[in-house]
């Protein structure tokens, strides 16, 4: 029985050891000619094959960088320093982007003029008198031109609602070009607070129209210490680079519509 | 009958009426995954046909020599995958080398012949049904013929696909799944033709 066991074990171990010895011959043998820039290149990259370059893989974008000079900053996770010593070039450092969706306007919050009827497109119901059915003119169709283009499948339309997914999102703006009310923006990912409406009608047509959008009050412009709201054609709009991210602009927003992220 | 028209036949059984992919669905990954262009799907057909030609000419010996003298049959499949892995390794590494044009258009997909059912269902039938040295080389090489050219109709198939106005839900892979489907049934009617 012992034995039987010994000459299975003995034969695979010897089978590998042999299989191994001839690989490694092999691979010393049929050592393809290595490139140090590619090597080194590929090494500073972050070897995780995400795709975020828009490449197959990190070899794929190593061999683009180094073949066909492509731009060497599409690399989120890169080594940005030993990069640019690699390249002797200045790489700048990638600032991690999502699309972000301005309107709240689900189905519940807002009211629909009339039946639309016609091909379920946003950019065809923008045509449409008042932009789409829905009682904002600026609002969210809903007909998720931006999520049949979204290449990443992070967008989904909740009740009548663009909905972005972060995680998914890698701010290609494929989006925000296709959106015909220019909804979609891309916004630095680590911005705190977002003004969730796109409304520039008054006060009173906003409230007609939606239960949740920017009236344009202003009280969010003077409660901010740090100048970065600024009221735009009664819109509110935060200057995401002076934001400090205190939170006091939506806990004073009577619309509620300054969300934190 | 003399050899030659034994060994057609043999070949023709093994690539048409027993269609590896169509009617004893093996090696559906790469048959689905590198189908997209003629041209790829070629290469990994061309290369499947040297994988399992060579890997069951060293199972063939690893099992008469080795596992059935002392009486390890059980250990088949492990000793099986131990030696395909390697053998498409070393391919690939020869590949590298000599034809870097054939191993960036596999790329990820010659790996995955090591992982490839139909390699390993070749090896295996031939020692499961014993066959010769002779009948082991003629149904492995008939066996890898019927992957190319399943795999090289799928691709022509696709290629015009990509013309036509398929419904949203078949979009991508379930249309691609259909056509498999259809054309397992198409092969169908190759059963009893020898």
């Amino acid at each position: 029985m012992l034995e039987s066991i010994l000459i299975a074990v003995g034969v695979t171990a010897g089978i590998g050891a042999v299989v191994g010895v001839i690989l490694g011959f092999l691979g010393e043998k049929f050592k393809p000619e290595t490139n140090e820039k590619l090597e080194a290149v590929r090494g500073c990259l972050a070897g995780s094959n995400c795709g975020g370059c828009g490449y197959a893989g990190c070899d794929a974008y190593a061999r683009a960088i180094v073949n066909e000079s492509e731009n060497p900053s599409l690399c989120v996770a890169a080594d940005v320093q030993r990069l640019s010593e690699v390249l002797g070039l200045a790489v700048s450092e990638v600032e991690k982007k999502v699309a972000f969706v301005r309107c709240s306007g689900t189905c519940k919050k807002t009211n629909e003029n009339y039946n639309y009827r016609d091909r379920e497109e946003c950019r065809i119901a923008y045509l449409a008198p008042g932009h789409g059915s829905k009682k904002c003119p600026y609002g969210c169709c809903g007909f998720g031109t931006c999520a049949a283009n979204c290449p990443y499948d992070a967008i989904r339309i909740v009740d009548g609602l663009a909905m972005i997914d972060d995680t998914k999102c890698r701010a290609c703006g494929k989006c925000t070009e296709v959106c015909p009310n220019k909804l979609i923006q891309i916004i630095p990912y680590k911005a705190k607070y977002v003004v969730r409406c796109s409304s520039h009608s008054k006060g009173k047509d906003v409230r007609m129209a939606c239960t949740e959008g920017c009236i344009g009050c202003g009280l969010c412009t003077r409660v901010c210490e740090h100048g970065a709201i600024v009221l735009e054609n009664n819109l509110a709009r935060i200057d995401q680079s002076k934001c400090t991210g205190c939170g006091k602009c939506a806990e004073k927003c009577p619309s509620k519509i300054i969300l934190k992220r | 009958m003399n050899t030659f028209t034994k060994i057609l036949i043999e070949v023709l059984a093994a690539s048409l009426v027993n269609n590896v992919v169509l009617s004893r669905f093996l090696g559906l990954c790469p048959f689905l995954g590198v189908s997209k262009k003629t041209a790829t799907a070629v290469g990994m057909g061309t290369s499947v046909t040297i994988v399992v030609t060579i890997s069951s000419a060293v199972t063939f010996a690893i099992n008469k020599f080795l596992l059935i003298p002392l009486n390890l049959t059980y250990l088949r499949t492990i000793v099986y995958i131990l030696i395909i892995a390697s053998l498409v390794q070393s391919i690939e590494i020869i590949i590298r080398k000599k034809i870097p044009s054939l191993y960036n258009a596999l790329g990820v997909y010659l790996p995955l012949i090591t992982t490839n059912c139909a390699v390993l269902g070749v090896c295996i039938d031939s020692a499961q049904k014993s066959m010769t040295f002779l009948e082991t080389m003629v149904y492995s090489v008939g066996t890898a013929i019927g992957f190319l050219i399943a795999i090289v109709l799928m691709s022509g198939i696709r290629e015009k696909l990509e013309f036509c106005n398929v419904p949203k839900t078949f979009r991508g892979m379930p249309i691609v799944l259909v056509i498999a489907g259809l054309m397992a049934i198409a092969f169908y009617g190759f059963t009893g033709a020898l």
